[in-house]
């Protein structure tokens, strides 16, 4: 018999054993982001004025299409099925422009991504954006990150009650706008505007209204953050979209480690000491509330506000900005192999410095010439030739269609001369913003004569059709030939139309049946 | 549940539910999701209020909305008969020709029209008003009673051969079989036959030309061309209501077959017959 001793003990723990449980809810804590200053901060400034500008201005802007289209540059207008914008007019049959665009949306986002990371959600994305407008409000009612965060854990009075009022007050204001600008885009702004503002509007533009309303409110005021966390995929899409060589907000840990409070008392002890000094400025300002430090991850929308706090410290210490920086895995890498000797010790700073202070040669740094790699002239390529296809498609698209539906039912009909009548319907699409007359031409089928109904003229081959701007007429035309000239059972010809004013011209290959098919 | 367990990772208690040892812990719901609830409830009630909803024992409460499918139908109805109000009052004070004369009343007519001969006139004339043996091809230009918009009007109003119809249009083909002799038969169909294709037999067609003058000229004109008055049909031309060719022409003066139309004008009313009048028009062989 053996001891219990004997028995040996495995080193073996279960994965989900009850100490080290985690449960799988977790309650939100909440965000009180300090407001930084600096260069992104600027930037980030400037691209919300931007894209807000664009947001709310674009439906006022107007564009002259002459006395038989509207004169509003962007416009969706759904009731007569037509996109306008700018010199642009889109008929549902070509939404193949639009999917085109998104095509290039898309492929756009991975250029980018591939190249500066997610700056479309650090600086563009409309969450982003109105995340980064709702907190300008809070900041200036309830103050900045301190007095947010005292006035939440205080207890309920009137002057809480007040400040918290007045800023969903202001927050549901933005949104009522944000809801209310959008609406315009599908309807002639400026009557638009008198007839919500009256109370005659559709129905359909206030309830558009309230639905884009409440989105705002709650993505951007209550949500925030968790939306990117949770809701959005584009943060898992990113793994596959990054690479080494792309730029990501970056904690050097190269230069930073170890990171003290008391450098002054470590140096004296001996002690190795990195540039963070620890102070948190970068998690207090950050809008997602996470730690750059602890290196890239789903949630951060790199913002780069980090960069503009650790910068701020830094200049106030003397030292060199980019602690904490846009940098690529591959530069990164590189100097972290650099600062631990390629992997075997902690990071040691001595190995990146020189003796009088600076950074040694060796360190890797970011050139323009690392955006430049295979994978994004692919994505620039794709990007462009879409472009280019639709830009060319687009200039040299026809404004004159024609098409032709022959008649089932019956598919001929024989007259008392012994002729064969057939019928079609013939629809022209005239798609500009202007009248036009368009000559009707029978071409082939030897005899044939045609005659359009509600039109009194004479059997002939030619008819002059007047077609009201931007509308489609459908004709019923039957055309008609001699017992004596009918060669085969089914014959092929021409329909031919033609701008009088000779510019544009279309046609169609018909057929024109003598016997019946299929019995 | 006599004593209150407490979990120990969560320290949370729990509900009291227990299988096979595994507990179910007692967190509160998140306050968003409670007051949703809520929300929920109160607007379920305020919904029940309004529209209908408890069932009695009859029919159901009916809601302080007075909303109602069936209304909603009647409301769609009644703006789709209102929409069309124009074109009706426009085409019962004027004659089908001012009709086809208005290019949006044409159109409303035709479609009308259209959708009244589906359902009223498919039955003998075909889906595509093409007929069938017996019963006439409406897209040609061949017309037994005239191809007229007055005219086609009149035929759909009072019928043809319609005997419940004092105004129906009237006329019958006698029976040659007990008039004149097989061989005339013979002879008078080779005529007609040869009146509109290559003559085959003079022997044949020329004694039946004498047979023609002195039976058929009546009614069908000596020249053959038929007469519309009695609905006598054109014998020159391309088109055979019972079939072409000497020996359908030979059964029809045998033993004639006239078809039978109904009058449509109680059935249907003034507007609905001026409207398919104006559709069959528009077939494409109205003259």
């Amino acid at each position: 018999m053996l001891d219990n001793k004997q028995i040996k003990r495995l080193e073996a723990e279960a994965v989900n054993s009850a100490k080290t449980r985690q449960p799988l809810y977790a309650a939100r804590k909440k965000i009180f982001p300090k407001r930084a200053s600096g260069r992104f901060r600027q930037f980030k400034w400037l691209v919300m004025a931007i894209t807000l500008g664009i947001y709310y201005l674009t439906p006022w802007l107007r564009w002259n299409r002459g006395a038989f289209a509207p004169d509003q540059a962007v416009l969706i207008d759904l009731a007569s099925r037509r996109f306008y914008f700018f010199f642009i007019e889109i008929w549902p049959q070509e939404f193949y422009y639009v999917a085109g665009l998104l095509m290039m949306a898309g492929i756009g986002l991975f250029l980018i991504t591939s190249t500066v990371g997610r700056a479309w959600c650090g600086y563009t994305c409309p969450q982003t954006v109105w995340v980064d407008l709702f907190l300008v409000v809070e900041r200036a009612i309830e103050g900045d990150r301190n007095a947010r965060m005292k006035l939440d854990a205080a207890p309920w009075s009137a002057r809480k009650l007040f400040l918290r009022g007045s800023k969903h007050a202001i927050w549901l204001a933005i949104a009522v706008a944000t809801g209310g600008a959008w609406i315009f885009y599908f309807a002639d702004a400026p009557k638009l505007l008198g007839e919500v503002l009256s109370g005659t509007a559709a129905p359909v533009a206030y309830g558009t209204i309230a639905v884009l309303t409440g989105t705002t409110y709650v993505l951007g005021g209550l949500m925030r953050e968790q939306v990117c966390t949770y809701m959005c995929p584009w943060p898992r899409i990113q793994a596959a979209m990054l690479d080494e060589n792309s730029l990501t907000v970056t904690y050097n840990d190269w230069r930073g480690e170890p990171r003290s409070r008391h450098a002054k008392k470590a140096l004296a002890a001996g002690q190795a000491v990195g540039d963070c000094v620890d102070c948190n400025a970068c998690v207090a300002v950050c809008p997602m509330g996470i730690e750059i430090r602890d290196g890239q991850q789903l949630e951060c929308i790199t913002c780069a506000l980090c960069i503009d706090a650790c910068d701020s410290i830094m200049d106030k210490l003397g030292r060199e900005r980019g602690l904490i920086s846009y940098a690529t895995l591959a530069d990164y890498n590189a100097n972290m192999a650099l600062a631990t000797a390629g992997g075997a010790n902690p990071v040691d700073p001595a190995l990146v410095r020189t003796a009088s202070g600076g950074f040694v040669d060796g360190l890797a740094h970011f050139h323009l010439g690392k955006i430049f790699r295979l994978r994004t002239f692919i994505y620039l390529g794709a990007w462009l030739a879409i472009g280019l296809v639709l830009v060319y498609s687009l200039l040299t698209r026809e404004r004159l269609e024609l098409n032709v539906l022959h008649d089932r039912n019956p598919q001929f009909v024989r007259l008392s001369d012994g002729a064969i009548r057939n019928g079609y319907t013939v629809k022209l699409l005239n798609m500009i913003p202007e009248p036009r007359t368009i000559e009707v031409t029978l071409e082939g089928l030897d005899g044939g004569e045609m005659s359009i109904v509600g039109i009194d003229q004479a059997p002939s081959r030619s008819f002059s059709v007047p077609v009201e701007p931007d509308r489609l007429k459908t004709l019923k035309v039957f055309v008609r030939q001699p017992a004596g000239q009918i060669k085969k059972p089914v014959q092929r010809f021409e329909f031919r139309i033609e701008d009088n004013a000779g510019s544009e011209s279309a046609e169609y290959t018909a057929s024109f049946n003598a016997q019946e098919n299929g019995r | 549940m006599s004593t209150q367990y407490i979990d120990d990772m969560s320290g949370v208690s729990t509900t009291g539910h227990e299988w096979d040892g595994i507990r179910e812990l007692n967190n509160p719901l998140p306050r968003w999701w409670v007051i949703t609830f809520y929300v929920t409830i109160a607007w379920a009630i305020g919904y029940t209020i309004a529209y209908p909803a408890w069932p009695m024992l009859s029919s159901a409460t009916r809601g302080v909305l007075g909303f109602s499918s069936r209304g909603e139908v009647k409301n769609e109805m009644a703006a789709a008969e209102a929409a069309k109000t124009k074109y009706v009052a426009a085409i019962k004070c004027k004659s089908v020709s001012e009709i086809a004369g208005d290019d949006a009343l044409r159109e409303f007519a035709v479609s009308a029209g259209g959708a009244a001969f589906r359902v009223n006139c498919v039955q003998c004339h075909g889906s595509g008003a093409q007929g069938s043996k017996g019963f006439p091809n409406l897209n040609d230009d061949d017309w037994l009673w005239g191809g007229k918009m007055e005219q086609i009007q009149q035929t759909i109003t009072h019928g043809i051969r319609f005997a419940a119809d004092s105004d129906t249009r009237q006329s019958e083909m006698p029976a040659f079989a007990d008039v004149l002799q097989p061989e005339q038969i013979a002879q008078v169909s080779a005529f007609v036959a040869s009146r509109s294709g290559a003559v085959k037999d003079k022997s044949m067609s020329e004694p039946g030309a004498k047979v023609f003058a002195e039976n058929c000229a009546v009614c069908h004109g000596e020249n053959a061309k038929g007469n519309r008055e009695f609905g006598a049909p054109d014998l020159t031309d391309a088109i055979w209501l019972y079939g072409p060719g000497e020996a359908a022409i030979a059964s029809q003066v045998r033993a004639p077959k006239s078809g039978v139309m109904p009058a449509w004008i109680e059935r249907l009313g003034e507007i609905k017959v001026k409207e398919l009048a104006v559709y069959v028009h528009s077939l494409g062989g109205g003259e």
